[in-house]
């Protein structure tokens, strides 16, 4: 059987440039997909093994290494691709489910590149961030109908109904689910500090909450998945918000899967599994198979936090995400999370992550709409991701109806990641997804910390800016305001669903 | 009339003549109250706003008079504009069904030579709403002004309220004034505006006042946030569809201060809320819980952008309230006669000299800060007191 594996070409080409190259052997230790060993009296590159994770080009002292496109090509045929073609002789080798890490790399339109920002001009001033306050508070959770405040006598009297817990943030931009497990404790200590820095929420994914870090319990969003790993009196007490994991972006219609080789002591007490056994997560709650299920659960968990904190609910955006999220509504939920199409992950099926799920921006476009038609928009917030990249897409699903903006792999990007989509393998060379203490110890959690909070800084920063720019002075003005977007793009269907209009077409609607 | 009136149907939003969309503008607002309740001529409000020229282009020009018709203070007096008989005879038919019509007259009117176009057909209504509407008959009042002024092919209803009318169209502010003839109408609160459109050639039926039911509101500014607070009161049932971000501000009170029966300053402080660090600063720790509770449950309420208004509301009685963007990006002057017993708001402080000693102490409301002064009910609101200043301040969990 020794044959049934046939070599395919490499996808990078891996080139030590022999004058510069001193022999240090810093490449071989830093490599962790086994591309360089020290053979004799030069530096072998096995090519084949690379993922362009640039670990060893970015370590080298002499700036002798350089990763290249693959060299040897494939016939070229439009249909199939040679991305087809690897991925078949792969399965013909293995017979397996591909996975995959990260988020989709196929080339979806991305709309948000497709939408144009408004700028006040004459008739309405535009506002000087560095000179006025443009605020950028956030509060998430469910609103009531209407306040009761009554005037008598000198005296205002504000009757208060149903308490409703709510989540201040100080910027619109909220850390998505990423799991100890799917990412290294150095990785969670690090986007919880800057987190906590900023003023704003990180999801804990499916794991649980490693002891250590309830230290930063008020800036954590805890959440309750299919597998229910992790979940203690404190894990829903002591947080700032929960969330029921129904979907993930990058996996529609599918549960949470680490491999028992990286539950290690500090995932096992954590995910509280003995060590070395898989977290294999049901596909649905077991105990959630319609939506007065969810119901029940949503109580369950306000009961257990004591009505303290709000509870939401995470889907995958998928065709009829809008229904489905007027039900979430109606079921209890304070706050409904939609991850787009182009969401992360540590480990999904290839075949799922690439194809399955809807871009976020239509998704919340249609959301927002329809709870807005059914007349309980103020029920719950909207908290969109699925590749927010920069503050431009903040800013545009902002206008598209999301109260805030969930980021996952632009976190990771600040800390060092280079997005070579290898997280399903655990060799994270980075440190970042991986659980091998040999690699974890290489990410600085101070660094890594005062990375992201830079970049959060200088996304509300940015989103100040472009507010300014528009003449609003607060950023609620600015949720659900799709008449200070146009489209450019090639389809005036994706418009007509955006409820945006087309570049050229004045102010209305 | 270009193109007067417009036309929309409910599935498809009207739009102004051409198709122009929204209209962002500057203008010129002035307004008064007698707190006495003594009424007075439209000369003097006529006089206000046509001292502030540059403010306006001729395209467009309103008042608004309070107080009105005391012997048929129970009825809706419905203040309409008809392209041509057949749309008034329509609309009469119309009225008797869903109504039950009380009087109509013809609005009297003079012609004005400089005037362009054909002039429209006005028409008064006094109607009351059928028994099956009792206990929710301004709701349904409200419901067929949208239905009449969606459905009605060259009908539109300017004003919908009790013992109050509005009268606007498309000209300059001393035109429309001699064409409804201001002059020999009395009443103790009168607003009125002039319009300087950026981008519409006016029409009638988008000129201010605004009104909705019982209030009515004169606007200087362009709302950034338009969109926001849009879809915020069409959730609650009101439909925008004169795309005119004055007709938002309309509605976002209605929604506060008659269904949501919010005090005026709490609905003002939804619509300009203060900052969150000023909150955080305050003493007053009543008054700072429940500006956090008004910024959290009315994030969508919040105006943005700049503004001036002056709103007219007669819930109990004739009450005149103005304020400006938290930023003050618009003007704002209030003054009181030398007597005391006149209030009044303009956009300009020539306004108020223009009437000589008639007006004496003029002021600066602060930014986001409501004047408020009623019939009876005397000055209420300078607009330079703190939130909630002078009030206690209790909250009761049901």
């Amino acid at each position: 059987m020794a044959d049934i594996y046939h070599e395919i070409p490499p996808r990078f080409q891996v080139e030590i440039d022999r004058e510069k190259c001193r022999l240090c052997e810093r490449c071989t230790v830093n490599c962790t997909y086994d591309v360089h060993s020290f053979q004799g009296e030069r530096i072998v590159a096995r090519s084949e093994n690379c993922v362009a994770c640039q670990r060893c080009a970015t370590m080298c002292p002499q700036g002798a290494i350089s990763i290249l496109p693959g060299k040897i090509t494939f016939a070229p045929h439009y249909t199939y691709s040679d991305r087809i073609r690897r991925i078949i002789y792969e399965q013909a080798s293995t017979g397996g489910v591909m996975l995959a890490g990260s988020g989709t790399d196929l080339p979806y339109r991305v709309i948000f590149d497709d939408l144009l920002l408004d700028a006040a001009q004459v008739t309405n001033p535009s506002i000087d961030p560095l000179r006025e306050t443009v605020e950028t508070v956030t509060y998430l959770g469910r609103k009531p109908d209407r306040m009761s405040v009554a005037e008598d006598d000198g005296k205002l009297i504000v009757s208060r109904g149903a308490d409703y817990p709510n989540v201040e943030l100080s910027t619109p931009i909220v850390v998505g689910h990423m799991s100890l497990g799917s990412i290294s404790y150095n990785a969670c200590l690090a986007i919880l500090r800057a987190a906590k820095e900023v003023g704003t929420m990180v999801g804990t994914g499916e794991g649980g909450l490693h002891p250590d870090f309830y230290e930063y319990a008020d800036v954590i969003n805890s959440e309750v998945a299919s597998g229910r790993f992790g979940i203690e009196p404190r894990y829903l007490k002591e947080i700032a918000a929960i969330e029921i994991k129904i979907g993930q972006g990058a996996k529609p219609g599918h549960g949470g899967h680490l491999p028992g080789e990286k539950v290690d002591a500090v995932i096992s007490e954590t995910r509280m599994i003995p060590k070395g056994t898989d977290a294999l997560s049901p596909y649905p709650h077991h105990d959630i198979y319609s939506i007065e299920d969810l119901a029940q659960l949503i109580g369950a968990l306000k009961e257990a936090s004591r009505y303290r904190v709000p509870v939401g609910v995470k889907i995958a955006a998928v065709h009829n995400s809008a229904p489905i999220a007027s039900g979430i509504a109606r079921a209890g939920a304070d706050f409904i999370t939609l991850d787009g199409l182009r969401g992360g992950t540590g480990a999904a099926p290839r075949i799922i992550r690439d194809h399955a799920g809807i871009p976020v921006e239509l998704a919340v476009a249609a959301v927002d709409r329809r709870l807005r038609e059914e007349g309980i928009r103020h029920l719950v917030s909207i908290v969109a991701g699925g590749s927010i990249r920069y503050a431009a897409d903040l800013v545009k699903v902002l206008a598209l109806g999301a109260d805030a903006a969930m980021v996952g792999q632009s976190a990771l990007i600040a800390m060092g990641c280079r997005a070579c989509q290898m997280c399903h393998l655990g060799n994270c060379s980075w440190g970042i997804a991986t659980q091998r203490s040999d690699l974890t110890r290489r990410l600085d959690v101070d660094i890594a910390a005062q990375r992201l909070a830079n970049v959060f800084h200088a996304w509300t920063e940015e989103l100040r800016e472009i507010l300014g720019a528009l003449g609003i002075d607060s950023v609620e003005s600015l949720v659900g305001n799709r008449d200070r977007l146009r489209y450019v793009g090639p389809n005036p269907k994706v418009a007509e669903v955006l409820g945006v209009k087309h570049a050229g077409e004045p102010w209305s609607d | 009339m270009n193109g007067f009136p417009y036309r929309g149907t409910w599935d498809k939003p009207a739009t102004p003549p051409g198709r122009l969309g929204r209209i962002g503008e500057a203008c010129g607002i002035a307004a008064l109250v007698n707190l006495d309740g003594r009424p007075e001529s439209g000369a003097r409000i006529g006089k206000m706003i046509r001292t502030m020229v540059d403010r306006e282009n001729g395209l467009g020009a309103g008042y608004a008079a309070y107080g009105l018709f005391p012997e048929r203070a129970d009825l809706y007096c419905l203040q309409m504009l008809f392209d041509d008989r057949g749309a008034l005879e329509r609309a009469r038919e119309f009225l008797g069904k869903i109504f039950r019509l009380d009087a109509d007259e013809e609005i009297p009117t003079h012609p004005v030579a400089t005037l362009s176009g054909k002039a429209p057909i006005c028409w008064r209504f006094f109607v009351a709403p059928p028994k099956e509407a009792d206990g929710q008959e301004d709701d349904y009042v409200m419901t067929q002004v949208f239905r009449i002024n969606a459905e009605l092919a060259g009908a539109f209803v300017m004003s919908s309220g009790k013992d109050m009318a509005v009268f606007k169209g498309n000209g300059w502010s001393y035109e429309i004034f001699d064409f409804y003839g201001i002059g020999d109408y009395e009443a103790p609160l009168w607003l009125a505006h002039s319009r300087f459109p950026t981008n519409s050639p006016g029409w009638w039926g988008g000129a201010h006042p605004f009104n909705i039911l019982g209030l009515s509101i004169i606007h200087n500014g362009e709302i950034t946030s338009y969109g926001t607070n849009r879809r915020f009161v069409e959730m609650w049932g009101y439909r925008c569809m004169l795309l005119t971000d004055s007709e938002v501000i309309a509605y976002s009170l209605d929604l506060l201060l008659r269904q949501q029966r919010l005090p005026e300053l709490v609905a003002c402080a939804a619509l300009a809320p203060p900052y969150h660090f000023l909150i955080d600063e305050m003493e007053n720790g009543g008054a700072r819980e429940l500006l956090r509770e008004i910024r959290v449950n009315y994030r969508p309420a919040m105006l943005n952008g700049p503004f001036s208004i002056a709103v007219a509301t007669n819930y109990e009685t004739p009450t005149l309230l103005g304020m400006t963007d938290r930023k003050k990006l618009r003007p704002l002057v209030a003054a009181t006669s030398a007597d005391g017993n006149t209030v009044f708001l303009s956009s300009e402080e020539c306004a108020i000299a223009i009437l000589g000693e008639d007006a004496t102490e003029a002021w600066a409301p602060h930014a986001g800060k409501p004047v408020i002064a009623g019939v009876g009910r005397g000055l209420v609101r300078r607009g330079t007191e703190e939130y909630f200043q002078g009030l206690e301040i209790e909250f009761s969990n049901a």
